[in-house]
Formats: structure tokens, sequence, C-alpha cells
């Protein structure tokens, strides 16, 4: 009872996937352009829809990894 | 405007017709005592993860997102794209705050952000200034839920003079407020799920019958103008369009969660694990959001704004028009009937969490507080669901007797006024580091703050910050928690140096935060 709270709230290095989604979103100089299109839809745009995907399967690995532990 | 569209409203009122019977049946959905007012409020904190998704979806992703932020796309361009950076980054907060949360609420009874702050810094004080602040920026986020209900009637081509031109919205919001009254939190999670589902459906038909109704997404960008294709590289000395955009996603993610309608739907779950999943579920709603700006982009690939029939709508409801008048353009009658039922159901369950975590605050947080101490638990659930009632009329006068435009920058400042309780409700969660004065002190100073920058820079939502000969445009409500932080830090130091007053003591134990 009293262990698993301590892993729980105990910091994990798979946290650092949350990290790598604010860098990746929140800096315009990235992605601010119209090349490389795809299916004609500028850059600006697929790439952060991309970034939709990504983080939520950052957001999956780090529930299945730090509910195992 | 055009006659009335007959063959899109039946499909509108009997969507509309369904989701009313629903409401009031959702009653006796996972029974429980509504003359509790956690059964009422909360739902009996029963949905487990695959409810919560439909009710935090439905809750987060508001009608009036669904139509304010393609209408941004379609006036501003690029710069509407935030939403969705917005709407990635919240979800690893929610994972990593919103469970601690969860655990400490439901172990001590906590139904709003104001009881837990009075539970773990036992300062009424601090826990009324999070209660005022929940319920004044809320009030004019669900009056803003009826303009997306108004929007959608008047492109049916609704339309009268004095009181015949309100009715069917006084009618959809008397719908609204009887079953609220009656089922609480179950009636809009069980509609939720039925809004959701048209509006998946609206969206995806659009994604795919539009463009190649336009010829393909090429075309749609090429006639897009170069300046609102992307954000406008910044100039010498500035971080422009850059530090705007990347400042208002992050403010937006971190205010987003500290709405009481937020936390109504967070501790409705049934446990922290069906909150930290639904971290990784929630972002199929960003992706929609994401389809939807988009459709801002079509409305202009369109040519819908010269078209002669839409010019009334668009002098009425200026760019918000877009959307409707796209649909109404590009589909079916029938189908348009769906779509704006999607956008009409969208209005009415977030404006109905809104009400319930309105009342919820008020009859906790303010009449337990300080005028009932000792009401029974019958008397509590009762107060709430008249005031939800109040709080819905109260939206609604302002809605009639207000220009829209004052609720949509009311709204603004709701935002920059919500996110001062950061402090004391997330970092809270973590910590009770802080002297709860220096978290009342720096919460008063961020309020003072945002609302002076917001209305020196004319009501916008950035404020150009100048420092050391260079300026940065950024999201007011950002900055001002930067200072608010920095205050409650320095002054919680001080207080400490000269040894005032022992804190009063903590309701909550570390172990209350976990599972």
């Amino acid at each position: 009872m009293n262990a698993s709270p301590k892993i729980r709230s105990a910091w994990s290095w798979w946290y650092l996937l949350f990290v790598v989604q604010f860098i990746g979103v929140l800096w315009p100089p990235f992605y601010n352009k119209v090349e490389p299109t795809w299916l004609g839809v500028p850059f600006f745009y697929w790439y952060q829809m991309l970034w939709v995907i990504i983080a939520a399967v950052c957001n999956a690995v780090v529930y299945v990894v730090t509910e195992k532990s | 405007m055009q006659g009335v569209n007959w063959v899109a409203l039946t499909i509108f009122v009997l969507l509309f017709g369904f989701i009313t019977w629903l409401g009031f049946a959702a009653a006796r959905w996972r029974k429980g005592d509504l003359e509790l007012l956690h059964e009422w409020g909360l739902g009996g904190r029963r949905f487990g993860t695959v409810i919560t998704w439909f009710l935090v979806g439905g809750d987060l992703y508001t009608a009036y997102t669904f139509v304010a932020v393609p209408a941004l796309a379609f006036g501003a361009g690029a710069l509407a794209f935030f939403a969705v950076p917005y709407t990635i980054v919240m979800y690893p907060i929610l994972f990593l705050v919103f469970p601690r949360l969860w655990y400490v609420c439901n172990k001590h009874g906590y139904i709003t952000a104001g009881d837990f702050v009075r539970g773990r810094f036992g300062n009424r004080w601090l826990a009324l200034a999070i209660t005022i602040t929940g319920i004044v920026a809320t009030m004019p986020y669900i009056a803003l839920q009826l303009v997306g209900i108004q929007v959608v009637l008047g492109a049916m081509g609704i339309s009268g003079t004095g009181l015949m031109a309100d009715l069917p919205l006084l009618i959809a919001f008397a719908i609204l407020a009887a079953f609220t009254y009656s089922s609480g939190l179950r009636a809009p999670a069980s509609i939720a799920i039925v809004k959701d589902i048209l509006i998946y459906i609206t969206a995806f038909a659009a994604v795919i019958v539009i463009p190649m109704q336009l010829g393909g997404f090429g075309k749609i960008f090429a006639a897009v103008p170069a300046d609102k294709l992307l954000l406008a590289p910044p100039g010498a000395n500035t971080t422009g369009a850059y530090s705007a955009y990347a400042t208002l996603a992050l403010g937006s993610a971190l205010a987003l969660f500290l709405y009481p309608h937020s936390m109504t739907g967070i501790l409705s779950a049934s446990s922290g694990r069906a909150i930290r999943k639904n971290a990784a579920l929630l972002p199929g709603y960003t992706f929609m959001l994401g389809l939807l700006a988009l459709i801002g982009f079509f409305a202009i690939a369109a040519g819908i704004k010269g078209l002669p029939e839409f010019a009334a709508g668009f002098k009425q409801f200026g760019n918000n028009f877009a959307v409707p008048a796209l649909m109404l353009h590009s589909f079916p009658a029938w189908f348009v009937g769906v779509a704006f039922a999607a956008i009409g159901i969208g209005a009415l369950v977030p404006a109905a969490i809104m009400s319930i975590a309105a009342a919820n605050l008020y009859t906790r947080n303010i009449h337990r507080e300080f005028i009932n101490k000792n009401p029974t638990n019958k008397q509590e659930a009762q107060m709430a669901k008249w005031v939800s009632l109040i709080v819905k009329v109260g939206a609604l006068a302002f809605i009639l007797f207000v220009p829209t435009q004052f609720a949509i920058q009311l709204q603004l400042l709701g935002g920059i006024w919500i996110i001062q309780t950061l402090p004391a409700v997330m970092l809270g969660a973590y910590t009770r580091w802080f002297n709860s004065w220096a978290l009342l002190i720096g919460w008063a100073i961020g309020t003072y703050a945002g609302t002076t920058m917001a209305i020196s820079a004319q009501l916008k939502p950035t404020y150009p910050l100048a420092f050391g000969g260079h300026i940065y445009p950024g999201y007011t409500a950002f900055y001002t928690l930067l200072l608010n932080l920095v205050v409650a830090v320095v002054l919680t130091l001080v207080f400490n140096a000269m040894k005032a007053r022992a804190p009063a003591a903590d309701a909550t134990a570390a172990a209350d935060y976990h599972a």
C-alpha cells in the first residue's frame, strides 16, 4: 500500500515524452513554412496535425509504462 | 435573409426532440440519489473511461469553438491554428496534475476547486477568490454557447422581430434548463454521446466532400491569400507572431482545465486511471478541431463571402457565419440539418455542465461557507439546482440584451482571470509550500494587471510586452500568470522570514493524492 504511491508520484524518465511535445509544437520557426506540401496541404498545417497523432501515441506510451511500474 | 429551410429545420427539430427525451431519461441512468449534491452535480463520480471521453470532449470542445475557430481561420488565417498546439500541450498537464486532484477530491468529498483550496490551505478567503473567479469566468462562456445556437438558427432562415426573433432560443434554453435541473450532470453526459457522433460525422463529411467540390486541397490553399497562409515572420527587435502563437497555445492550455466546467467533467470520472487514459484518447478531438479549422479556408476558397444569399447573415453574425454558410452552400438540406443540430446540441452540453459547475461553486463555497454553514444534504442539492437555473437565466439575459461582441470580450478577460487560480489549484495539487495569503495577493495582482493590460491593448488577446528594446507580443494571460507566480513566491519567502502566524492546518495528507 505504501510502496505503490511512492512510485506513482515519483519522476519518471518517460515524462520526457511530454517535454518533446512542448518543444515540437510551441516553437513556430520549426514549421512556419509552406514547403514541403503534402496532398496540397502546406507544411504548417500537416506538421501540426501530425503532432496530434504523435502526442496521442506519446501519452499512451507514458500511460502504459507508468501504469505497469 | 433567405426563407426558412424547412428540410434542415425538420431534421434539426427531430434531433433536438431526441436529445430532450434523452436528457430527462438520463436521470435514471446509473441511478443515484439526485438529492445528494455529488450525485446531481458530479454524476456520482461513476463515469468510466469511455463516458469521460465523451463528456470531457463535449465539455472542452464546445459549439462556440467549432464556430469560432474556423471563423478565425476565415478572417485571420494561420493564427487560428494555435488551437491545435493548444489542445496538444494541455494533455500532459491533464495527465500529471488532474489524477492527483481527483484522488484528493474523491477522498475528502470535494466537488469544486474552491473545496480543494479551502481544505489544502485552510484559507476561506483564498477559496472565495478561486470561487468568484470561476463563476465570473464561466458566465460569458455560457453566453457564447448561445451565440452558437443563434448562428445556426439564423442560418436556417429563422428570423423575426421582437419576441418572435428570440423565441427559438428561449425554447432551446427552457429545454436545457429543465433537463439540467432534473437530471444534473447525467443529462449532458448522455447527450454528449449523441452530440459527439454528430460532430464527427459532420467534420469528416465536410473534410471529404467540400475539398472534392472545390478541386482538392492544392486549389483550396492556393485561394488563401499569402499573408493568411502562414504566420507573419517577425521583423527586427520583435518576436512578432511567433511568440504570440506559442504563448496563446500554452496559456490557453494552462487555463482550460482551471475552468469550473473542466473540473466538474474531470472529477466526475470514476478513477484517476480513467483520466490518465483520456490524456491519450482525447487528442482525437484535437484532430477533429484541426480539420474544422481548415473549414475556414474552404470557406475562403468557395468565395462564400461574395455570395449574395449570405450577405445578410455575414452582416448579422460576422465571420461566425462562415461555417454555417459553407454548409448551406455545399450540403443537401437534410445534411445541413444534421450539421446544424450538431452545433446546436454541441452548445447545450457545455452550457449544461458550465451551469452545474457554477451552481456547485456557489452552493459549496459561498452559501455553505458564508451563509448557511450546516445545510442538510437535501437543502444543498436543492440550492444547487436553483442556482443552475439562475446562472442560465443570467447568461440568456446577457445574450438578449448585451451586444455579442461584449460577451466575446468578457470571455477573453475570463481566460486571463481563470489562469490566476493556477498557483493555488494546480501547484497546490503538488505542494503547500506557498503561503495562502501570498497566493491571494498574487491572484489579486495578476487579475488586476491582466485586466488593465487587456484594456490597454483594446481587448486583443495579446499584449506587446516591451523589454530591453525588444517587443515580445504574447498572450496577456500567460504574462500575468508569470507575474502572479513571482509575487506568490517572493511573498511566501517574506512571510516565512517574518515568521508570521503559523499556517492553518492542511486537511489533506500526502497519501491522499494517489491511488
